[in-house]
Parts: C-alpha cells; structure tokens; sequence
C-alpha cells in the first residue's frame, strides 16, 4: 500500500501539468499513424534531460500509454493501424465508423483501454515480484512453441476461409524472412537495397490496411453517385458505459490474454490484441458477427493492448532487462538520471518508482476523459467526401511510413506491399492473418534457432522441445486450437452444403 | 521564371564556392546530423545522444546534432547507408560500433569497410564480461574454462549475435583457452542475452559491461571477468581475463564514436577532429554518462585510426578460419 503515500507527488503543479503534457501529447502523436508507441517516448526523451527524474518519467509514462490508446483513432477512423497493437483493433472499429458508428466505437475503444490499463497497472503495483518470476519461465522453446500457438489462430482470422487466411499467412512468414537474418547474418531475398533490413512492419501495416482502402476509394470517387456519405450517428457515454457491461466477457478476456502476454519478454504488445481478439471470438456465442463491425471485437482489442502496459514494465522494474522496444526507452530515460532498475528500486528510489507508476494509473483515467472528449468531434472524419478522404490517408500512410526511420525505402515497401494487398483482397484474402505471419515469423524462427543451438549443446532437441510442463502445456494448447479450427471449418462445410441443399 | 531559376542556381553556386574558397570556416552552419545504426533506446543511441547533446554551445560546434536513427540486420543497414548514399558534405555524421563494423566488413556482404569512413573522436569503451547467473555453481573464470574444457561445446554462452564484441570475446576465450563452449547469438540485443543468463536458459553469457553493471546491482547475475587490459571503474573488485590466466586481449572492447563518410573535405575533418573530444569532455556530459554506468573513453582522431588499423589485423585473424 506503500503507492498510496505517493500519491500526492503526481498532484503538484508541475507534475500534473506534465501529466496532461504527456497524455494529450500521447493521444495526438498515438493517432498520427507512423509514430509507434516506441517512437513518441523515443521522441521525448531529449527533453527530460531538463527535468527531474521523477518529472521526466511522468512525462514518458503518460505518453506511453496514451499513445497506446491512440492508436485505435486512426486504426477505427482511416484503418491504419499506428502501431501493430492496434491491428486487431481495425478488423471491427472500422467496420463500426463505416456503419456511421465511429463515435460509439471510438468512445467504447477508449472505455475498455481505460479498464485494461489501470488493471494492468494495478498488477504492476501488487504483483511485480510474482510477476517477475513468471517473465523469467519462457525460455526460447516455450517462445517457439507460443509463436506456434499463434500461428493456428491464423486461419480462423478475419477470414473467409481457412484455405486463404492460411495462404496470408504463409505469405506473411515469407515477407518475414528478407533481408539480413539477425542470428547468423546470412542474406536473404535482397534484391533492393532497401530491403536488407527486412519488411519494416509499421510501414508493412500501413501499406497492408491503408493503401487497397485508398485505391477502393478513388476508383468509387470515379463513379461519382453522391450516395456515399455516412450519416454520423452521436452517441451519449451514458449509453457506451451500458455497453461496456454488457460485453463483460469479452472486456474480462481482453484484459487477462494482455495482462499475460504483455508480462513476456520479447514477444509482447504486438500480439495481445490479436490473441485477445481471437480468444473472445472463440467464446462469443456470436462468432459470425465479428468483423463486421461488433462492439466484442472492438473491446477485446483494446482491453488487450492498455493491459499489456503495465505487465511490459515489469521486466524492466525488476530484473532491468527491458521487455519491449518502448521498455528499453524508457530505460534510457531512468539512466540518463542514473536510476538502476532493479529489485532494489523501491527501496532506493521510492519516490521515483512509485510516481511513476502512479502517474500511468491516473495517466490512463485522463486518457480515457480526454478520449471521450475528442470521440464526439473525430468521428466526424467519416463525412469527408471520398475522394478527399483518399487523398488524405495516402498523404498520412507516406509520411507515417516515412517517419518510422527517416527512409524512403519503407515508402516503397508501404506502396508495392499495399498494391499487391488490394489485388489479394479482390480475391478474397485479408490482410490481418498476412500481418499475423510477418510478426510471428521472426519469433518463430530465432527462438528455435537458439533453442536448437541450446538443445545440441545439451540434452539433444526432442527433450528440451517437448519436455517441461510448460512445453506440455503449451502444445496441447496449440493441438486444441488446430483441432477447434478443423471442426469449425467442417461445420460451417455441413452448413453452407445444407443451405445449398435447401436453396 | 526561368530566370529567376537560373538566377538562384549561380547563386547558389556562388555560395557553395565561397564556402570551400575559405577552408570551411564557417563550418557548420546548419543543424547537423548523426546516424546511429540501432535502435532508439539502445546503448549506442542512448549515449549517442548524451555525448552531442552540448554541441550547440559555442565552445564546441555552434550548431545542434540531431540523431537519426537506421537500424536493421545488427548495425549493417545504417552503415551501408553511411558508405553508399550519405552525402559526404560533413553535415552527415554517423556513430561507430568497433569491433561489429569491422568485423563485418571482413565476413562481407556489405558495402563498407575502414577505408569507407574517416574517424573523427571515440567517446566510450563498454567492455565485454563473463557473466553468470546468480546461484550458478561457477565462482571465477577458472570454474568455467575447466567445466569447457571438461566438456567440450556443452557451455551455453549467450551473446547479441554473430560479429559483435560478445562473438569475438568468446572466439578468443576459445582460441586462449584451447576450449569449445557453444556460443548462442540472440536476437534482440544484448538485453535478451542478459535475460537467458538470469532465467537460467544458458549457462554463461557475455555481455556489456555496463549493463552487466546493472544487473549485478540488483543482484541477478555474478560477473566473472572482463575482457579488457586493465579493471574498470566500474568493476574494481572483478578481474581481467589475463589476470585469471586467459589470454584474451581489448579486442572485443564495443568502442563507441564518430565517424564521416569518405570524402568529406578535410577541412571540415580536421574542424571536427579538433573540436569533438572537447565536447566529449564537457562535464555536464561526462557526469550524465557516468550516471547511466556507460564507461567514457575518449580518443582523438590519430588514436583512432591506430586502434582502427590493429583491430582489422586481429579480427582478420580471429576471423579467418569460420
């Protein structure tokens, strides 16, 4: 209960204005598709040189998580996901905005993000050395076979069928493998050089999502029929609050999937909403209606990513080893005020450690007011005329993949990967479970990599592989998950023939 | 229009011309920048930016360093971009990574070498150490050169990938120790390396000194020896690895500095050879390096270019037979 005490450090003058800094600042930079999460605190760093380190921490965790829950603007507005926590979030927040509900899911994405996040953050005050521990069992098998786990959920995902959201995902592995492979150094499929640091996967998002959307609506601006104007529906917060409760299910399942997977090192925030998503899918007696603009996918997603902040931090708060790109980040900013993180943080810095904590469970409350605040006015964006709203995403998805490492290189990887994406969606495949592939991929293979130099050097690879109740554990899970994907598909087989039948 | 056009191109030759006519007096005068070959948030990049960040006194350079960040395949995208399309103008900078450039430059596939750039100042030396975890049955170097030697190739030694600094201090421990251990690259730097010695993945690892530093402070990891020629600051209490009988020299010392492609005028060079270990030695830099356990080392230009020349002769020969 120690946090308590601290407590009144986040109210000063100074610290609350930095708070309000860092969360307003976070919303807009999390909404400007391009700037990841790891991008903004990266970008302000510099200026907590000139603060306190407690100030300056306050600064970095407000921006933290409130680009976080920015994201999903764009990603539910113009389907751009700003960063890939934010995938999931697209499949049915933007099928929401073009029904007219932008503002209902916009107000409802910032509402679950709020309860994900101080749930995460609450974890982080009470559980961090129970928690450590649990960062610490995944070693590269366990890592190799959740990666497996991820990889049969790809089928299922956003698509029509199994056979071609298998296929994107196949497609998505592949693009994982160009460029430089990090392990061994060895080439892979270069043929330009803009390529040898592989498929950046901010500017592989952007072109994926944004761009077929963008050639969809300039070829409609062509027929010019003036029917295309969503009407905006307002919707009161009162009414998104009932919402909330009435998908309690999917908000408990979002916030424990990131809770967890946020906690493991290296694979993290990338994957929580997509997992999430899949999960409450799997549990709704609704399936059918996700993708197509269902409140459940929407929470899930972004339940899912706030919760995986807290948990994130505690690799770094405890052990000091940095979970995450953004985790790293903020490393840098504790150092630059010579703070070591480490078990021993709370005892020598107390003050610091807990405002900071502090300041992301009120940053995350002031998130979710100022997001509800702006949901009304954003939602708007949907009665931009067609033609003007493609132009303007295009301009958004240059620069946003331009800025990600100042390079024109991911342009060109945005532009050719996003063309070649409105083709496949013409023919009925998705871009989600390509996404899916392009993530997992690399974790896949670098942990099998190492796990296999691991396993020669000791015990031979089918024990360090298939032994351990955590490897146990894990492939039943992915056994279960193939066999549930089967019976499905074979279900709706039965289905579609008997309709057919009947018609 | 046309004119106008014309006009501003003679102009603007005109400028560019007074501009070498007087030796680059006036050098810099606009914002300049440095590439940094990794990540935001990474060692390089964290004291990339503490080290420019008085640049903009008058004292040192008068104009600001703004850091622009190329990472991908450990290092090689950005200084492939450093060689081959980076204008040599001296308003492009990049920061250097000894032994990884080097070395991967003699592995090849890559578009630089020592002759692509010219040195300007070093500012940090991170050494590599010997690490294990905290109940490990190793206490000293000796318990785990005689456990390799005992068994050969079953020592679990992780590190940040093939040719960089953790590589090359484990193929020397190998070579001076007549041994094999069973060297395992990470992706994801040298924190994930860390991260397989402390959750007891692997049974050693090689790591940076500074970070190594950290996590001994909280109490994780044993730090068994450096790879360096004489104890750290940092480290009073833990031997070098000649002091426990290996012969492993600074070889695989991570130096960290600046460097401009080839072809800048040496005007300019000479200009920022002459001022940028000054503004290393800025106190206000020095005291944020050491707060953040980063070891400073700071050489000029000729120190440099010394240590460049040795290192390529070492690497080449650690590296001939892989």
């Amino acid at each position: 209960m120690e946090f308590i005490y601290y407590f009144g450090d986040v109210f000063t003058p100074i610290n609350f204005g930095l708070l309000l800094l860092g969360t307003i600042g976070g919303l807009i930079l999390g909404a400007t598709p391009g700037l990841s999460p790891t991008m903004a605190v990266a970008l302000l760093i510099p200026f907590t040189f000139q603060l306190e380190a407690a100030q300056g921490l306050i600064l970095l965790g407000a921006a933290y998580t409130s680009t976080v829950a920015g994201g999903a603007v764009s990603a539910i507005l113009l389907k751009i996901p700003g960063a890939p926590a934010n995938i999931a979030t697209t499949l049915d927040g933007h099928a929401m905005a073009l029904k007219g509900e932008g503002a209902k899911a916009l107000q409802l994405s910032f509402l679950s993000s709020a309860v994900g996040g101080v749930f995460g953050v609450l974890l982080l005050i009470f559980l961090t050395p129970v928690l450590a521990q649990w960062a610490l069992a995944f070693g590269p098998s366990h890592l190799f076979w959740l990666a497996i786990l991820g990889v049969t959920v790809i089928g299922s995902l956003d698509s029509a069928s199994v056979v071609k959201g298998l296929l994107s995902g196949c497609i998505g592995l592949w693009l994982a493998t160009i460029g430089f492979d990090d392990i061994m150094g060895a080439q892979r499929f270069i043929f330009h050089p803009s390529l040898s640091g592989g498929i950046n996967i901010i500017a592989a998002l952007i072109g994926l999502f944004a761009i077929p959307q963008v050639i969809t609506m300039f070829a409609k601006g062509r027929k010019n029929d003036g029917t295309e104007a969503i009407q905006v529906q307002k919707h009161p917060i009162k009414s998104a609050f009932s919402e909330l409760f009435r998908y309690k299910r999917a908000m408990g399942i979002g916030t424990i999937t990131g809770s967890i997977i946020g906690l493991i090192p290296g694979v993290g925030g990338q994957i929580a909403g997509l997992v999430a998503y899949d999960q409450s899918k799997k549990f709704s007696p609704d399936k059918d209606k996700f993708g197509t603009g269902h409140p459940e996918g929407l929470i899930a997603a972004e339940s899912a990513n706030n919760a995986m902040v807290g948990p994130s931090l505690v690799p770094l708060l405890t052990l000091s080893i940095p979970g995450s790109p953004t985790a790293a980040v903020l490393l840098g900013g504790l150092l630059i005020h010579g703070i070591f993180p480490g078990t021993d943080l709370f005892d020598n810095h107390p003050d610091v450690a807990w405002t900071f904590i502090n300041s992301m469970l009120i940053g995350q409350i002031l998130m979710c007011i100022f997001g509800l605040y702006v949901a009304g006015m954003a939602a708007r964006v949907a009665q931009v005329p067609q033609s003007m709203m493609a132009a303007i995403v295009l301009g958004l998805a240059v620069f946003g993949s331009y800025s990600v490492q100042s390079s024109m290189g991911d342009v060109y990887v945005m532009a050719s990967l996003g063309v070649m994406m409105y083709f496949l969606e013409r023919f009925g495949f998705s871009a989600a479970p390509l996404v899916l592939g392009l993530i997992l991929g690399p974790i896949a293979e670098s942990n099998f990599i190492q796990g296999s130099m691991i396993a020669t050097a000791t015990d031979g690879l089918a024990p360090y592989f298939l032994t351990g109740a955590l490897n146990l554990f894990l492939i039943v899970v992915v056994v279960l998950s193939v066999l549930y994907s089967g019976y499905m598909e074979l279900r709706t087989r039965r289905y579609t023939s008997k309709e057919e039948i009947m018609g | 229009m046309k004119n106008l056009l014309a006009g501003a191109a003679i102009a603007l030759m005109g400028l560019t011309q007074t501009a070498t006519a007087d030796g680059h007096a006036n050098y810099p005068e606009r914002p300049i920048m440095m590439m940094v070959s990794y990540g935001a948030g990474g060692a390089t990049d964290f004291q990339a930016r503490i080290v420019t960040m008085t640049s903009g006194n008058e004292d040192a350079l008068g104009m600001p360093i703004a850091i622009l960040n190329k990472p991908g395949a450990g290092g090689r995208v950005g200084w492939n971009w450093l060689a081959g399309q980076a204008e040599a103008d001296g308003y492009t900078l990049g920061a250097y990574n000894v032994p990884h450039f080097i070395a991967q430059s003699i592995k090849g596939g890559v578009e630089y070498s020592t002759a692509s750039f010219e040195p300007i100042a070093n500012w940090g030396a991170d050494p590599a150490v010997l690490v294990v975890g905290k109940d490990s049955e190793f206490n000293t170097l000796q318990n785990v050169v005689d456990f390799a030697k005992a068994n050969p190739g079953k020592l679990t030694t992780s590190g940040a990938g093939l040719f960089v600094g953790h590589h090359i201090a484990a193929l020397q421990m190998e070579k001076a120790g007549d041994m094999k251990m069973a060297y395992i690259p990470t992706k994801g730097g040298g924190a994930a390396a860390m991260k397989a010695v402390i959750a007891g993945d692997v049974m050693a690892g090689i790591n940076n000194l500074s970070d190594a530093f950290r996590a001994a402070q909280a109490g994780n990891v044993k730090i068994l020896a450096v790879a360096d020629l004489e104890r750290n600051a940092f480290l009073p209490d833990v031997p070098t690895m000649m002091e426990s009988g290996l012969a492993v020299d600074n070889a695989s010392v991570n130096f960290r500095g600046v460097m401009v492609p080839k072809g800048t005028p040496q005007g300019i060079i000479d200009k920022l050879a002459a001022t940028v270990p000054t503004m290393f030695e800025n106190s206000r830099v020095a005291g944020k390096m050491k707060a953040g356990g980063s070891p400073m080392h700071v050489m000029n230009r000729d120190e440099v270019l010394a240590m460049w020349a040795a290192r390529q002769e070492t690497l080449k020969e650690l590296l001939a037979g892989l």
